[in-house]
Order: structure tokens, then sequence, then C-alpha cells
């Protein structure tokens, strides 16, 4: 319906364009003669002008269309981009008791990590270690340096520029959840990541 | 010639030095027993202090001063103090002299000691005289007379309990000595300092960040411990009196400072090299040594006396345990074989002993090992986690944190796990409690 409005409303438009030309042409053609050439020429010229002008109208409303497509793939994207930050952020790694070793499927979330990191050269991350209640707060400030660390050394094996990696020991210091129980244990006992 | 004269002369001293330390054996050994002081308590008597003048004012310095001197001389863990509803003689009405002391009253209702005392206070000035007796011998101590200032009968109790606990034990106690701890009163960790029965607690640090592991340099001077104010772990050295001090922030952790005994030198965890490892640095924050070199976390060091060889904690063989390291030789030993998990180590000022936690079946609690890793004890049992523990400069207690009553709080009991009870009460979680050597302000 609105389309056909548009459609109707552009041909009014072309055809008192139209006559206003025409009108033009004959006023000039009247009060100052001159060859048949020229009168040609400049009415060739103009209407040549014209239909630029419809042409130029045309382009913008294909325009309009790409613009609407890329717009909505770059939020897409965006939305792609900001759910695999999310989950560069989110995912933690985590250990057992008294424990810095690797698990695989931990190795496999670094790798996919590592993967994200090379894509946004810019970004520079720290590594945070973290352990539960259990045990020493001394050790366990040492307990989840090692843990920062072996997930470093991990990043640095698989490609990403030391540089961009640094580390920070929390042991006990900042528990996630606060139960005292194995299931609370064992998600405190994590290496976050955090974008500088 | 020359020979004999000095062979004679070494027998000499060698006679001086026997005679004073039988002398000074002599005079512990009478009253507590040195190996386990604390098996049988001494009953004392505190009679209340009599008043000079007997006006309103100065009776209730007196009660106040003796009551306070019941509990500074009961906290030591030595003396059982006696009910003053049992005494049959009342020092407002008698003396406190040995001339008007009818000992029989007191033998009789079971003292060993008693203490009598005699307070004057005038314009600003306060004057106590306080004595010790011993109602079998019926025979004075010792006795003293101070003068100070209108107030300070505090400091003149404390004086007089070290003078006591010197005659009975021969060293001077515990009463100059103040207790670093890390409270959560605030919303952050910070450090904290009061005295040595939790007197008078004053906030220290006021990083609003997590602070950590306080550490006092043997002379009381400086604190060194860990905080995150510039958002990592690292060891800050502070003079407590300069208000100076040096941080030392190297990549990674900066954690356990421990000081050499009588050095102004101490030793920390550093794990810049990607490993933790123990270093020696000086007071002003400068590495000086590599002390330790083993894959694996090595943290927690604490000094012999003698400054000689350090415990500490290693997981070199799979699970933290204490090791013993020479630092001459470099030799290294283990300590610990009981348990899969023992952190912490804190070695006795007098040198035998090394007291550390241990965690089993999830608790975690104190023990205590002699240094040729014989006589372990478990010092506390089936009450929740049991940590930090902390000697006092004499050797006779043993501080330590503990969640036994839900939240983490201070708790103090004596060398054999006797007598244990919570320092002082604060808002908060209490943790990391350090105890100082007497500082002789």
């Amino acid at each position: 319906m609105q389309k056909r409005l548009l459609i109707t409303l552009t041909f009014c438009f072309f055809v008192s364009v139209m006559l206003f030309t025409t009108a033009c042409t004959k006023k000039v053609v009247s009060t100052a003669p001159v060859t048949d050439q020229t009168a040609e020429d400049s009415t060739a010229q103009q209407v040549e002008e014209i239909a630029g002008d419809l042409e130029e109208s045309t382009i913008s409303e294909a325009d309009a269309a790409a613009l609407a497509a890329e717009a909505l793939a770059a939020e897409e994207r965006a939305a792609q981009e900001n759910a695999a930050r999310e989950k560069f952020i989110n995912e933690d790694i985590y250990f057992k008791f008294d424990s810095s070793v690797l698990s695989l499927s931990s190795q496999d979330t670094l790798k996919l990590k590592g993967i994200w990191m090379m894509q946004y050269s810019d970004v520079s991350v720290i590594i945070e270690g973290h352990c539960d209640e259990r045990g020493t707060s001394e050790y366990n400030i040492a307990l989840g340096d090692r843990r920062a660390e072996s997930v470093k050394k991990f990043m640095v094996d698989i490609g990403i520029a030391q540089e961009r990696l640094t580390t920070i020991s929390y042991g006990e210091e900042r528990p996630l959840f606060l139960e005292h129980n194995e299931d609370a244990w064992a998600k405190n006992r994590r290496v976050h990541f955090v974008l500088e | 010639m020359l020979k004999k004269l000095f062979v004679r002369v070494l027998y000499c001293v060698a006679v001086i030095f026997c005679f004073e330390g039988s002398h000074i054996a002599f005079a512990g050994y009478d009253y507590i027993d040195i190996t386990n002081p604390f098996l049988r308590k001494i009953p004392v008597a505190v009679s209340y202090f009599k008043t000079f003048s007997g006006n309103f004012a100065e009776r209730k310095t007196a009660q106040e001063a003796s009551d306070l001197f019941s509990s500074t001389l009961e906290f030591t863990g030595y003396f059982k103090m006696l009910d003053r509803a049992a005494f049959l003689e009342d020092a407002h009405s008698s003396g406190t002299t040995a001339s008007n002391i009818k000992f029989y009253n007191w033998t009789s209702i079971g003292a060993e000691l008693l203490i009598t005392g005699a307070i004057l206070e005038n314009a600003n000035r306060l004057e106590m005289e306080l004595r010790l007796y011993d109602t079998f011998k019926c025979k004075l101590i010792v006795g003293k007379k101070y003068k100070s200032r209108l107030g300070d009968q505090r400091r003149i109790v404390r004086r007089f309990c070290s003078e006591i606990i010197e005659h009975l034990t021969g060293n001077r106690g515990i009463f100059d000595s103040r207790i670093a701890f890390v409270s959560t009163g605030s919303g952050h960790k910070e450090i904290y300092i009061c005295d040595f029965d939790g007197y008078n607690p004053k906030r220290f640090t006021f990083n609003k960040n997590i602070t950590l592991s306080p550490a006092w340099s043997s002379d009381g001077r400086c604190l060194a411990f860990t905080s995150y104010l510039r958002g990592h772990p690292d060891l800050y050295i502070k003079n407590l009196t300069q208000k100076s001090g040096t941080i030392v922030a190297k990549k990674g952790i900066n954690i356990t400072p421990a000081w050499v005994p009588n050095r102004f030198e101490l030793a920390a965890t550093f794990s810049f090299s990607g490993d933790q490892e123990i270093y020696m640095l000086t007071g002003k924050g400068k590495i000086t040594k590599r002390l330790t070199i083993n894959k694996g976390i090595d943290s927690s060091p604490s000094w012999s006396p003698d400054g000689r060889k350090m415990a500490f904690v290693s997981k070199r063989h799979g699970t933290p345990q204490i090791y013993i390291k020479d630092v001459g030789s470099g030799h290294v030993s283990r300590l610990t074989y009981q348990g899969r998990y023992n952190t912490e180590p804190a070695w006795s000022p007098k040198g035998d002993k090394i007291a550390y936690s241990g965690m089993c079946k999830g608790e975690i609690n104190i023990f205590v090992i002699s240094v040729d890793g014989r006589n372990l004890m478990r010092l506390t049992e089936s009450s929740y986690d049991n940590e930090s523990p902390s000697w006092s400069p004499d050797g006779s207690l043993i501080l330590f944190s503990s969640t036994r009553k839900g939240t983490a709080g201070i708790y103090v009991m004596t060398a054999y796990g006797t007598d244990q009870r919570r320092l002082l009460s604060m808002p908060g979680e209490q943790t990391n409690p350090a105890w100082s050597a007497n500082i002789y302000r």
C-alpha cells in the first residue's frame, strides 16, 4: 500500500518536472532565437540531468536496503562477538583440591580462549588464580599463583604473546560461593580471565 | 706457666657460670616445673589492695587494680587464682607486710603464693606497693614500690607481673609484648595491633583492600605484611614509630614475611621466577639471596631463635609438608610425615619445638613437634579450623585463629594445648595473629 503511494508520488513528481522544463525551454526559444542545434543540445542535456536525478533516487532506495541488511549483519556479528567475549570472560578453569594441573577439558577451553585472543590481537588479559576456603590462607596465595601461572604457560605455549598475559593470585580471599560444601569449593577453585 | 694461668682463669669463669646458671634454674624449678609448667597450676591469692586514705576513688582504683592483677597473672596459664570469697583475711584490716600477715590464714585455704598491694592516690600521682610472698616459707619473694602518674595502674600491674614471672621462671614473660592480627571489621581485611592480653586494639592499616600476614621484627619496631593495596599481593615493610617504610612489588606474589631474630633481615616468598621460592631480603627490601631452589611451592619461612635454620613449607614431594633448612650448610630435611597437608610452621622462641597447622579429614588443627621430628602433639581438636599458630616471646603460650564459634576469632592456649580461650571480641572475623617480642618503651 505504502509502496504504491510512493510510486504514484514519484510519477507525479516526474510528470510535473517534465512539464516545467518544457515550459522553460519554450520560453528560452521565444525570447532568444537560437539554432536548432543548440536548442536540441540543451534539451538533451536537461533530459539527461533529469534522468540522472531519477537514477539517483533509485540508487538511494537500493542503498537503504543494503544498509539495513548490513546493519542487521553487523548487529548479528556484534551479538556473536559479544557472546564470544562473554564466553571468554565467564568460562572459568577449574582445579582439583591442592592442584594446579590443567584437565583435558580445561585445555580445550583454553584453546578456544587462545583462538579468541588471536582474533583480538589488541586485547590483554589478567589471569586470576583462586582457591577454596580450605587450607591455610598463606599457602593458598601460593597455590592460586601456581594455578594462574599454569594457565598462563599453556596460553603462551599455544601462541599468545606473554606480554598480553598478567597473573594475579587471590588465594582464598575472593570466593564466588560462600557455602561450606564441596559444590561451592569446586566452583571456587578456579582461574578467571579479566580483560585489561 | 702461662698455660696454667689460662686454665685457672677458665676454671674460675666456668665456676661462676655454673653458679649463675644453677641459681636461675633453682629459682625457676622451685615453683614452676619448666618441663610442663601447666600440669599443675600454682594456687595464688591476690588480696584486695589496701588503700592509704580509704576514700571512695582510691578504693575503686584499688579494687580495679587488684582484679586487673588477677586476670593479668592468670593469663600466663601458670596459676590458679583463688576465690576471694574464701579468703580468711581482709587486707583492709590486716597488713600487707610479712610482719603483720598471718600466713596460716593463707596456707589453710590452699594458697602457695600471696600477693598484697597498697595504693596511694594524691593530686595527680599514683603510688603502688606490691609484694609477692611464699606463704609456706613465710617469706617475701619480691616487693616493689612504683610511683607514676594517676591512671597508670595497668602499666604498674604489668611491670610487677613481669617481676613475678622473672622470679619464678627466669625470664620476663610476655607482659610487654603486643599482638598484630587481621580483622574484617571495617569491611576489608586490615591489620590491627593490641596488647598481649587483647587489650586496646587499634587499627594499623587503612588500605581498604586485602591486607594479610603481619610479621614483627624482633625489636618490635617494624612490621612486614602483604597487601593488595596496588592490586597485587605486594610486600610492605613499615617502621611503626617513624611511619616510614618500603614496598617490594615483584611480578607475581610477594608474601609470608618472616624476620630473622635479632637482625634487620627477613625471608619472604616471591614468584617472579615463575616458581614460588623463598628469598632473603634486607629490612630495606633489597633481595640478597635465594634460599630455596626447587620446582613447586616453597613458602612460609620461620626462623630458629639463632637464625641459623629455617622451617618452611614445601610441596616438593607431592603434598605440602614442613621442612627445615640449615642455611649455612644448605642441608634440607623433612620434618613432618603425618597427614597430607601441613603448613604455617612457627619455630618456638625457646628453639626446641615447631608449631604448625595440619589438615586431616577436612579439619585444620594446631600441632607441635620437636625439631628432631619426635613428640608430635595435637593441641586442638574437633573444633573446625584452627590456623596460624604464633608463639609468645617466652615460648609459653600459642596464639591461633579458630572458627569454633562460627566466625573466625583469635584464641590463645598454653604451649601444651591447655587453657584455650578467646583473646578478644571484635566485629568481623579475626585471623593471622602474630605475637611480638617484649617491646620496652
